[in-house]
């Protein structure tokens, strides 16, 4: 019991998230989590302004069932499945952080300064949570995935597409982190 | 019965996320720095496997658990839509810690925070819906 409450080695996580793409095959259908914006999207009526949105999301109501059940899984994770939480990063990882005035790395699992209670009192952190994720959706659909469809999906099928995809998602990041971050914390 | 299997593999899905803190915006930040081998190990065991797994079921012809053909199909070739959504997606990522499996796990564990992030993302998919006839492919 004590392994499940400690955080899981990469050797154990990287096999059970190809066993999550296996079984989701298996079923017949595909492991792509970004899809699920879309669906929510359509559901809300954006069919309305954009033929995007003009599509059988009935069909795609399995994913949203995987998403439901992601979103239970972080509850029960966290609640039942964890002694404490904290992510042990690098030395190196926790001093650059303290240069950027973000203190806690090394001791909690998220940045306070971006996902603390103080959050929703500070325009500007909103502003930067709102910019990333308006980003990831936006990059997702026009990459036609994300970390799933592309990184693993995509890659396990040996598609050149989602090389060029992941290639481009790496760049991006190490855009954000090393030249970005210095200008915006 | 299918739908309680699908809300089984996401509850699956979503421990795997927390507990192997890919969720957790550190981890990001210090993947894209190269300062572990963390998330590199998680990505690369899970495509070695995966590859592996998609070959076998592609030359084996393997049928779904409901008997059904199952067809992996080939993405549409193209370069301009992957790169610049790529990158795109790549500022997003490192800025919100967090890709779309992630968030929701995370809204699970009670980082209200994310909600922003969640919103932003929908926005930003409503975005490309509206913008996608004017944007090379």
């Amino acid at each position: 019991m004590d392994k499940i409450l400690q955080p899981w080695p990469w050797y154990v996580s990287g096999p059970l998230i190809a066993l999550i793409m296996a079984i989701l095959i298996l079923l017949g259908k595909r492991f792509g989590m970004s899809s699920n914006l879309r669906t929510i999207c359509a559901i809300g009526g954006a069919g309305k302004v954009a033929d995007f949105f003009r599509f059988d999301w009935k069909a795609q109501r399995w994913n949203l069932i995987v998403a439901i059940g992601a979103v239970l899984g972080g509850y029960i994770a966290i609640n039942f499945l964890s002694n404490d939480a904290a992510v042990t990063i690098s030395q190196d990882s926790i001093e650059a952080l303290k240069e950027l005035g973000i203190t806690d790395g090394g001791s909690a699992y998220m940045p306070a300064l971006l996902f603390g209670e103080g959050v929703f009192s500070s325009t500007k952190t909103i502003l930067l949570l709102l910019v990333g994720g308006f980003l990831v959706g936006f990059g997702a659909r026009y990459a036609g995935g994300c970390t799933s469809g592309h990184a693993i999906s995509g890659l396990s099928n040996l598609q050149l597409p989602s090389l060029i995809a992941v290639i481009g998602f790496f760049a991006g990041g190490l855009l954000m982190v090393h030249f970005i971050f210095p200008l915006i914390f | 019965m299918r739908s309680l299997s699908y809300l089984l593999v996401g509850i699956f899905f979503g421990i795997v996320m927390f507990k192997s803190e890919a969720a957790s915006w550190f981890r990001i930040y210090e993947m894209f720095r190269f300062e572990a081998f963390h998330m590199y190990g998680i990505i690369g065991s899970a495509l070695l496997l995966g590859i592996v797994f998609t070959q076998w079921v592609k030359r084996k012809g393997v049928k779904s658990v409901y008997g059904e053909k199952i067809s992996i199909v080939d993405k549409k070739m193209s370069f301009a839509r992957y790169a610049i959504g790529g990158v795109l997606f790549g500022l997003g990522w490192g800025l919100a810690g967090a890709c779309p499996g992630p968030m929701y796990t995370l809204l699970g564990a009670g980082f209200l925070p994310i909600l922003v992030v969640i919103f932003g993302a929908l926005l930003g998919t409503l975005a490309y819906g509206l913008l996608k006839n004017r944007l090379p492919h």
